[in-house]
């Protein structure tokens, strides 16, 4: 049993996805918030936009250490959602600072269904890469 | 008002002390009563009709018998010969008549015997069986419709007292005894002309007053009847108005609650006008009418017992009060026998006929039902939505059931042609309500005979179309050429079920949905493929508007609704929202009836008698004092600015228009002028010439001193006069270097700060594109490009703008742009500014003060602006019924929640537009109900909210939903979503979804009719409520802001999508489909109600509608094209244009010479009937077939092809090979 760089990524990819666990929850919990009426969409979108890159290179961070200790099989599970975050990105609003959410758009019913669903589908994926990670960290741990 | 009958709520110990007070002003209404009739009804009454005749020529006939005859006439020769799809439809009329007659040979038989039995038993039931009785009339009245809710629920308890109002007064006498207090206010409400004998004994006096008041309108004539009842409504009100706390809005002589309520009352109202002169209308319009109206119902509660009473007719016999009214009816043979076959008809009708849309929906309906059992020919019109409408397509409508009318025998006519309605009514009243037989005896006899046996002959012909006679007609759009109704169509008809039949509903020119039945689940919707929006116009100018000041404002605890006509009531002491269902206290004050002065009946509150109200609102509603009216202008003045000269006319207006700006003695008023630096005009206390300051850092602009900057106009008029003398000729001079810039970003950021404590209004003046400090801009439109078939840069090119109209919106600052553009000024970026924080844009091409009738436009829109009502920091909330909720909205605002817009501005000539989603099942409801509330400080500082409320019936199948489309709305809001669509996609697919929703209608409409595929035969069927659809479409795909393939500059482009998402329905549609008149014979259209005016038809836009020898007329809305063909007569040139030749009228000429010419004469009147209902008047271009400027013309002949554009019938063709 010894300690070798895959279980080190594992590791570290543990405590990351607890923390996109937690902004998922917030994500979820924001959009719910402005679909009822509780907070005003400019203050949301101020509140979620500085969370959108933070998010999206934390999830990159891990993917690239998973690159690096040559983990193929977990990165090719976190390859579509980083194709997904990219092409977010990509199409985001016009808008001059960092983030995704407009508040002039976002109270679209189309646009807050998607960004809920959304927040609930990477809620279940990080939840499930959670204990992916934690067996792959086993696993490296006991091959070792 | 006063009269009101009886009510579950006269039973309250206050009210009958009340009513001494209130005795003699009620008397005198009485008195009106009597004497309004003719005279007095047609205040309202006749300004309805104008509206409505405006509209629809089918109306004419009725009033104005001679020149309305012969627009109809004109009207269905044309038609009849143009389109054999419809010929069916003729038939549909006469299908009523039929269906009632099987039903009536049991009826007479019944009716004749028994006849005299319910009488009799009548008046001998104790309390308790009559309580039977009432129980049959409150069904009776529920259907009648009245905003009886509050009856209906209280019948239950109370039986006796509770009988609707109308008729259950007869009734009350015997039960007297029991319940004295409720009889006393009866007798003074209802009877309010003998106060002092109600009051001695109950039932001897009650039946002597009554008679006398039944018989009075009785005698004085059939016709006035209906009148009195619309007429009380208004006369109380007014009256009441001024001396109760009711508050009269800014229009003071408007108070009277005419405009909104009018709107959904007048339906019923113009079917009741055109029966007016003969006697049978009498009824009718009592039972329709007065339901909603307390007053009327003494009048209408007879008529409706007259059905089964009427045999037994005597007083002695019957109750006192029933009976009396009856024989007076029956004396006159001819008018009393119809007139209560038609009441009792409506009421019938709807229950024994299930299929149609009619009965299901039934509100307004009760009327129009009534209408259809009357006259064969009426009940088309009705059904299809005003017959003058039907001509083009619909041919056949007129021939047969017109032709009564037309022949031209007012009154006696009218009998017969209504054969059918004694049988109808009878069949009706049978079953219901036994008593009533008796009626049937004479009808038959007289009518029957008469008239029944030319229309029995058509019978078997009417059983063919009956299954569309309920409205399901088709056209087919192949074979139907000229598909536009000449004249402008009403939207179609609202009908709710009975209980509202009669509520007033939103007018539709403030409120409009995309289906006028809602569909009661989403998959229907979806089968449909119709969009489900609304269309709103909340602050549109009304000249009647009911304003209303109270201590509290009732609104559901639940879900903040308020008050409105369509609410239950539980009690008198409870309400059931129709919202979420929630069922809420009345406060004590709402019992009382500012109008009349009385405790009681809560339904006679304005509240509910108005689908449309203000209220002025109590301190609870402001999160800060409201704000002084507060004006900045923000002048560009670099080069391009002074070559185009605007500065002149701007200030010039401005100047002009100092003393109308809406406001009071706190306005403040600030100016800005911008180049590559910010200069500020300071008009501070101790400076007696305005002081200009520069802040040539534009990077970080700050405000050198804010309180001089903004002024109150009041104490520095003159100071602000000679700054706005001073302005054009300060930047007339030849440009300094700094001119060659524009830093609009950094003068609207100086603007914000300046204006950020107090809110209100920027207005920007911007001609070219901002280029220096934050928010400049590059240019990005390729000249090349623009006839290219997808357009680039329809977004915009960075959210500075956006970002500083969010932060306007939190400020209560709104900014408008008027852009005067000579070049490409990315308009798709600067527009970003107003429509984010509730702005409006508006854009003159290529200006030049030097052209003056640019410059007279620019003044023209610039006075309209200045001088509008505005309201300041205002929220809109727009809340639908649980199970409905709003998708998308589209306008100018900020939408801060599900439901809230921000406006920190609203201007009347502001519409906006949401899309709705079904969201849960709604086929348990009997309707749906929108409200939209507008909160928001008027100009002179008084917080104030406008209340809109809709309500629509549900539709459990896919005809229905078809058929009740409203074509226009559903056109005005794909306008906005396609324009969604080309920011978000492209311009490609937004112009493929235009296209593909007249291909899914239809489609929807194939399956729902079981017709062939498209593409298998020669005929394309469209519902008769879509049969424009397809064309409006085409012409919405020729529109500037969608066209392709045409050189189309992007910012002309962009400019016609801001309008689209925020003009209301009716300019729209006049900017999408161009209203085209042809002027050369305008003495053969003249329409002489007031006073004459012409009134030409309108004509399809298609060159093959223009004769050579003609002259045109297009409205475009903002402008109007007057072509004139070469051939046209050397009468009319001189007479109208004074030229004796066409060579001499001037081309491209600006304006129409004013001559003291008939021909002249008329023109400008019809130029300026035109220019009534907008904002400003519009342009008004010349243009000669010979003149270089004809395609303006010509391309607005949409029907027509253009290059790389469909005309109208291979349109049809490329949709029919499409539908599936």
């Amino acid at each position: 049993m010894a300690f070798n760089f895959p279980a080190f990524s594992y590791i570290i990819a543990l405590i990351v996805d607890a923390f996109l666990i937690f902004f998922s929850i917030f994500h979820v919990i924001a959009f719910d918030e402005l679909k009822t009426d509780y907070k005003n969409p400019i203050d949301q979108c101020n509140s979620l936009n500085p969370l959108v890159l933070p998010e999206y290179l934390l999830h990159l961070f891990i993917n690239l250490l998973f690159l690096l200790s040559g983990e193929w099989i977990s990165l090719l599970i976190n390859i579509p959602l980083i194709l997904y975050h990219l092409h977010r990105y990509y199409t985001r609003p016009v808008m001059s600072g960092p983030g995704l959410y407009d508040p002039t758009s976002i109270m679209n019913a189309d646009v807050l269904t998607v960004c809920q669903r959304e927040g609930w589908i990477k809620l279940a994926f990080y939840l499930l890469s959670f204990f992916l990670y934690l067996y792959g960290m086993i696993v490296v741990l006991i091959a070792a | 008002m006063s009269n009101i009958p009886p009510t579950p709520y006269n039973n309250i110990p206050v009210t009958s002390q009340m009513n001494p007070n209130s005795a003699p002003t009620m008397s005198t209404q009485n008195q009106h009563y009597g004497h309004v009739p003719p005279s007095q009804l047609p205040p309202g009454y006749s300004s309805l009709k104008q509206d409505r005749n405006s509209n629809s020529p089918a109306h004419l006939p009725m009033s104005t018998p001679q020149s309305g005859v012969l627009h109809n006439m004109n009207n269905y020769n044309q038609s009849a010969s143009n389109s054999p799809a419809f010929n069916q439809s003729v038939v549909m009329p006469q299908t009523l008549g039929l269906q009632s007659s099987p039903m009536r040979p049991p009826v007479k038989p019944a009716t004749t015997g028994q006849n005299f039995n319910p009488l009799p038993t009548f008046p001998s039931n104790g309390p308790v069986t009559t309580s039977n009785a009432n129980l049959n009339y409150s069904q009776q009245q529920k259907q009648i419709n009245e905003n009886a809710p509050p009856l209906i629920p209280s019948s239950q308890y109370q039986p006796l007292i509770n009988g609707p109002p109308g008729p259950p007064q007869p009734l009350m006498p015997p039960t007297s005894s029991q319940y004295p207090v409720s009889s006393s206010a009866f007798s003074q409400s209802s009877i309010g002309v003998r106060p002092p004998n109600a009051n001695a004994t109950f039932a001897g006096t009650l039946s002597g007053p009554f008679h006398q008041v039944s018989q009075a309108p009785i005698n004085v004539s059939a016709a006035s009847q209906p009148g009195l009842i619309t007429s009380q409504p208004n006369i109380p009100f007014s009256g009441a108005s001024r001396n109760s706390p009711m508050i009269h809005g800014p229009i003071t002589s408007g108070p009277v609650f005419n405009g909104p309520p009018l709107g959904p009352s007048i339906p019923s109202g113009l079917p009741q006008e055109l029966s007016r002169p003969i006697g049978i209308n009498g009824p009718n319009n009592n039972l329709v009418g007065p339901p909603p109206i307390s007053g009327p119902h003494s009048v209408s509660g007879p008529s409706s017992m007259s059905g089964p009473n009427s045999v037994s007719g005597h007083p002695p016999m019957s109750g006192p009060p029933t009976s009396g009214i009856m024989p007076p009816r029956s004396a006159v043979p001819k008018s009393g026998p119809p007139m209560i076959p038609p009441t009792s008809n409506a009421l019938m009708q709807n229950q024994t006929y299930p299929g149609p849309p009619r009965n299901g929906s039934g509100p307004g309906q009760s009327l129009p039902v009534a209408s259809n059992n009357l006259g064969g020919p009426q009940s088309l019109p009705v059904g299809f939505q005003g017959p003058p409408i039907n001509q083009p397509g619909i041919m056949t409508a007129p021939q047969g059931p017109p032709s009564g009318p037309l022949s031209g025998l007012p009154k006696s006519n009218m009998q017969n042609r209504y054969p059918q309605m004694p049988q109808g009514n009878f069949v009706n009243n049978q079953q219901p309500l036994t008593q009533q037989p008796m009626m049937n005896k004479q009808y038959p006899q007289q009518h029957s005979a008469q008239a029944l046996t030319q229309q029995m002959g058509q019978l078997s012909v009417t059983k063919q179309g009956f299954d569309q006679l309920w409205g399901h007609q088709m056209v087919d759009l192949m074979q139907c050429r000229h598909i536009l109704p000449e004249y402008p169509e009403d939207p179609p008809e609202i009908k709710l079920g009975h209980q509202f039949a009669d509520a007033p509903n939103c007018s539709p020119e403030i409120f409009r949905c995309t289906i006028n039945r809602i569909p009661e689940t989403n998959s229907l919707l979806q089968k449909s493929r119709l969009p489900l929006g609304i269309l709103i116009h909340p602050f549109k100018d009304l000249n009647h508007l009911p304003v209303i000041q109270c201590t509290t404002i009732v609104r559901c605890r639940a879900c903040r609704t308020y008050i409105n006509p369509f609410v239950y009531f539980v009690d008198s002491k409870r309400w059931k929202c129709n919202l979420c269902y929630r069922v809420n206290d009345l406060p004590e004050e709402f019992q009382y009836d500012p109008v009349s002065k009385s405790y009681g009946d809560p339904s006679r509150r304005p509240e509910i008698k108005s689908a449309t109200i203000e209220f002025i609102a109590p301190g609870e509603y402001m999160l800060r004092p409201p704000q002084p009216a507060v004006y900045l202008f923000l002048f560009d003045v670099s080069q391009i600015a002074r070559e185009s000269g605007y500065l002149q006319v701007v200030c010039d207006t401005l100047k002009n228009s100092l003393d109308q700006l809406p406001g009071d003695a706190r306005t403040q008023i600030g100016f800005i002028c911008y180049d590559a630096h910010v200069h500020y005009y300071l008009m501070s206390d101790g400076l007696t010439r305005p002081k200009e300051m520069t802040v040539i850092d534009i990077d970080d602009v700050f405000l050198p001193s804010p309180e001089s900057l903004l002024v109150n106009l009041g104490e520095r008029r003159e100071l602000v006069r000679e700054l706005l003398g001073a302005l054009p000729v300060r930047y007339a001079a030849p440009p300094a270097p700094a001119a060659s810039a524009s830093a609009l970003g950094a003068a609207l950021q100086a603007a914000y700060k300046l204006m950020a404590p107090t809110g209100g209004r920027i207005t920007v003046f911007q001609t070219c594109l901002p280029n220096v400090g934050p928010g400049a801009l590059q240019p990005r439109e390729d000249p090349n490009a623009r006839s290219s078939k997808d357009v680039a840069h329809l977004n915009p090119a960075t959210d500075f703008y956006k970002r500083i109209a969010l932060e306007c919106s939190g400020a209560q600052v709104a900014v408008d742009l008027f852009l005067l553009n000579s070049q490409y000024c990315d308009l798709a970026t600067l527009s970003g500014m107003s429509k984010f924080s509730a702005g409006s844009v508006y854009h003159i091409p290529l200006f030049k003060a030097a052209r003056t009738h640019q410059a007279a436009q620019l003044q023209r829109m610039l006075n309209r602006y200045l001088t509008r009502k505005i309201g300041f920091e205002a929220v809109m909330r727009v809340r639908c019924t649980r199970g409905i909720t709003i998708h998308t909205f589209h306008g100018n605002f900020f939408v801060r929640s599900t439901d809230l817009l921000s406006l920190p501005n609203v201007s009347p000539d502001a519409g906006f537009g949401m899309q709705l989603t079904i969201e849960e099942s709604l086929s348990d409801l009997q309707q749906v109900c929108f409200q939209a509330a507008l909160l928001y400080t008027s100009s002179k500082g008084e917080r104030r909210i406008r209340v809109h409320t809709l309500a629509l019936p549900i539709a459990n199948t896919l005809t229905d939903v078809l058929h009740a489309a409203d074509q226009q709305c559903i056109v005005g809001l794909l306008a906005k979503m396609a324009v969604d669509r080309c920011v978000s996609a492209s311009m490609s697919e937004a112009r493929e979804a235009l296209t593909n929703v007249a291909v899914d209608v239809l489609s929807a409409h194939r399956l729902a009719q079981n017709l062939p595929a498209g593409a298998s035969t020669s005929s394309l069927h469209a519902p008769y409520a879509l049969r424009l659809l397809p064309l409006y479409l085409l012409a919405l795909l020729k529109r500037r802001a969608f066209r392709t393939g045409t050189s189309t500059r992007l910012d002309d482009r962009v400019a016609d999508m801001c309008d689209m998402k925020t003009w209301p329905l009716c300019h729209l549609m006049r900017a999408v489909y161009p209203d085209l008149y042809p002027i050369h014979e305008l003495h053969l259209h003249i329409r002489t109600e007031d006073e004459p005016y012409p009134d030409p038809p309108r004509l399809q836009l298609s060159a093959e509608r223009i004769s050579s020898s003609g002259a045109y007329l297009l409205d475009e809305g903002d402008t109007m094209l007057i072509y004139i063909c070469g051939g046209v007569s050397a009468a009319y040139l001189s007479d109208t244009w004074g030229a004796c030749a066409h060579s001499q009228v001037a081309d491209e000429a600006r304006a129409v010479p004013r001559l003291p010419t008939a021909g002249s004469t008329m023109l400008h009147a019809l130029l300026d009937r035109l220019n009534d209902d907008r904002p400003h008047a519009a342009n008004v271009l010349v243009i000669k077939d010979n003149s270089p400027l004809r395609t303006l013309f010509t391309e607005r002949l949409v029907e027509d092809r253009v290059e790389s554009a469909f005309a109208y019938y291979e349109f049809l063709q490329h949709v029919k090979s499409q539908v599936k």
